[in-house]
């Protein structure tokens, strides 16, 4: 019989990687690796308890990228999916490159490969869709104040996008599904957990905490892009017809 | 120049990001009286201008709330068109030097600006383009009669130029300041003068060979007035040819094609039923059929229904073990289209000697609906 073993990990990407690591240790063939608080137990299924060790975490990232800088950014924005089973997809993943003789390159025609390539690229574009769509509000305490809604954990996928961008104001995007924010204060980005009752969406439900000029740039905003929009869809339509 | 009106477009960066910019059109005065163009000065319209400060207030407030990532700024030509190019340019320093401004921004310059202008322009702004609006010469004459070759070309020469003796200054000194990083581009309207595709392309052709231009673009041209030497008022918008146009541009660039394998005296204009990957393969059956698993990078590139990102799937996969239907399927490969000009690692392929009517009769039957309901502005039709 080929029983799976149970890993439970603290839910970290370091907790991940050092579920992995011991799974190597071990030699499972195939590792069931599960979120603490989030766990589905096969009836008869052994467990382990895994304490994250940033050190051999470490070794399992470095050892990925050594086969391939493509596969580490894969891993990396698959495991954001937070996907049911991504982490023993994953495992199966990484066990399969550092099986294989070839540096580089993925093998587009394994199925484990492209699932994995799939779900990396649909994170890929929630986090480009992100940092196209975030619309920072101005708050009178000059911060830049956006909340999202993503399908994926793309927050730590998109920090380093707008601290680039906007590295001379202070910005806060927020998370509502996970409840939880970056925060720009012109020297670093931190990570901040609140919990915001009173959400500030939208131009209906005004709140003090903008400044006046806010809603105006909004309007005009609106504006602008109705006018587009609309020739876009008048060209269109002249099109089809 | 040309364009009309304000709103939000879409343009590509110098990595080739796709970005969105605030159009503004600073202002519809014009001394000038292009046919095809609505700020022209024979056309009875309000006419406003938009002050400097006001461009850049409205820009950096919605950049800082990141609806747009930068500007794309043109303008009608009021007393010359150096005191024009000058506004166009205050815009952009402003933005620049006094509000940090690190987005995008796009000057739509004067033709017959200075050097001096175009020089400082580009200090400013990402990309530079004059826009050529007529293919030929001869339509040029017909629609524009107050501009002259001459104040197109020149100041694309200048920045071309300018390009050249930034990047080899960067090669010795690194610390050299930027002059129009993402490049110089152009635009010619579609449709308006009777012009072949054949016209278009060898311009285009022209413009990227000679003046460093990072990109074409064709506008389909949109009918506007009763002018006589233009089409009739409610003519189609040539949107179907305008993609055409940018599929062939996009195998010129990217796809190893020549001009003159896709466009001549024989054929100067594009199939509109097909894409012009399709047309040339059908011209050329001889090339085919294609061994996926051997061919090179180069001939894969040339099969239709096969995109730069399917050819790289393929280069790659192939490594590990023959590739067959299931394997390209799953990469991306439009097979209706393919599997005409291929084999892979299968028994199963196309044996009958078809002529190219018969393979162009069974494409259009098995993809009709997309050619007829899916359009697409942008440029993704080969895969
Ligand atoms: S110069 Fe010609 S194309 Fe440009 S704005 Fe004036 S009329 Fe229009």
């Amino acid at each position: 019989m080929n029983a799976t073993k149970t890993l439970i990990y603290d839910g970290s990407f370091n907790g991940f990687l050092t579920a992995v690591f011991i799974a190597f240790e071990q030699k499972l063939p195939h590792a069931d690796i599960q979120r603490q608080g989030q766990i589905q137990n096969g009836l008869f299924a052994e467990t382990e308890t895994i304490f994250t060790n940033v050190e051999k975490a470490q070794r399992v990232w470095n050892g990925v990228r050594k086969k391939s800088n493509t596969a580490i950014k894969h891993i990396y924005f698959a495991y954001q999916s937070e996907q049911k089973n991504i982490e023993s997809l994953l495992y199966h993943y990484i066990r399969k490159l550092m099986g294989s003789k070839i540096n580089g390159p993925t093998n587009f025609s394994d199925d484990c490969v492209l699932k994995i390539n799939q779900i990396a690229h649909k994170v890929g574009r929630e986090k480009h869709r992100m940092e196209a769509f975030v619309r920072f509000q101005l708050t009178k305490d000059t911060v830049y104040f956006a909340n999202i809604e993503p399908d994926y954990d793309v927050l730590p996928l998109i920090s380093k996008h707008f601290r680039n961008r906007y590295a001379d104001q202070q910005w806060l995007i927020y998370d509502l599904k996970r409840k939880y924010g970056l925060f720009y204060d012109l020297h670093k980005v931190e990570i901040i957990s609140l919990d915001l009752t009173d959400v500030h969406t939208n131009s209906i439900q005004k709140s003090a905490v903008f400044t006046d000029e806010e809603y105006e740039y909004q309007n005009l905003w609106s504006n602008y892009f109705k006018s587009t929009t609309n020739t876009f869809q008048r060209k269109k339509k002249r099109f089809k017809v | 120049m040309g364009d009309t009106g304000t709103g939000i477009c879409h343009s590509y960066t110098e990595d080739g990001r796709c970005v969105s910019l605030l159009k503004i059109l600073l202002t519809n005065h014009c001394i000038f009286d292009c046919a095809y163009c609505v700020t022209r000065k024979s056309n009875d319209i309000q006419r406003a201008a938009f002050k400097i400060q006001e461009v850049v207030d409205l820009t950096i407030n919605f950049y800082r709330r990141n609806y747009i990532e930068g500007l794309f700024l043109s303008s009608g030509i009021f007393k010359s068109a150096d005191h024009t190019m000058e506004r166009l340019i205050a815009v952009a320093k402003k933005l620049r030097e006094e509000e940090n401004f690190n987005g995008y921004i796009h000057l739509k310059s004067i033709p017959g600006a200075s050097d001096e202008l175009m020089y400082e322009a580009g200090l400013y702004a990402d990309r530079l383009s004059v826009n050529i609006e007529i293919p030929t010469i001869s339509g040029l004459k017909l629609l524009a009669p107050d501009k002259k070759h001459e104040d197109f070309i020149k100041p694309m020469l200048k920045v071309k130029n300018e390009i050249i003796r930034y990047t080899e200054e960067k090669k010795i000194i690194r610390s050299t300041a930027k002059y129009a990083p993402a490049g110089q581009s152009t635009q010619m309207i579609v449709g308006a003068t009777g012009e072949s595709d054949k016209d278009i392309m060898y311009s285009a052709t022209h413009f990227y060979k000679n003046y460093n231009m990072k990109r074409v673009y064709y506008s389909g041209y949109v009918p506007i007035s009763t002018d006589s030497r233009l089409p009739a008022l409610g003519s189609e918008v040539p949107m179907l040819r305008e993609n055409r146009l940018y599929q062939t541009d996009w195998l010129l660039r990217f796809y190893g094609f020549n001009v003159n394998e896709i466009l001549d005296t024989e054929h100067p204009n594009l199939d509109m039923d097909i894409d012009p990957k399709l047309m040339w393969a059908l011209r050329n059956l001889n090339h085919f059929p294609v061994d996926i698993n051997k061919a090179d990078k180069s001939v894969l590139a040339r099969i239709p229904g096969i995109g730069m990102g399917s050819v790289h799937k393929i280069i790659n996969g192939r490594k590990f073990r023959n590739l067959s239907w299931e394997h390209l399927k799953k990469m991306g490969v439009a097979l209706n289209r393919a599997k005409y000009f291929i084999i892979c690692n299968s028994t199963d392929w196309e044996r009958r000697d078809l002529d190219a009517a018969r393979i162009k009769g069974m494409i259009l039957q098995s993809s009709n609906s997309k050619y007829k309901n899916h359009y697409s502005n942008q440029l993704s039709l080969f895969n």
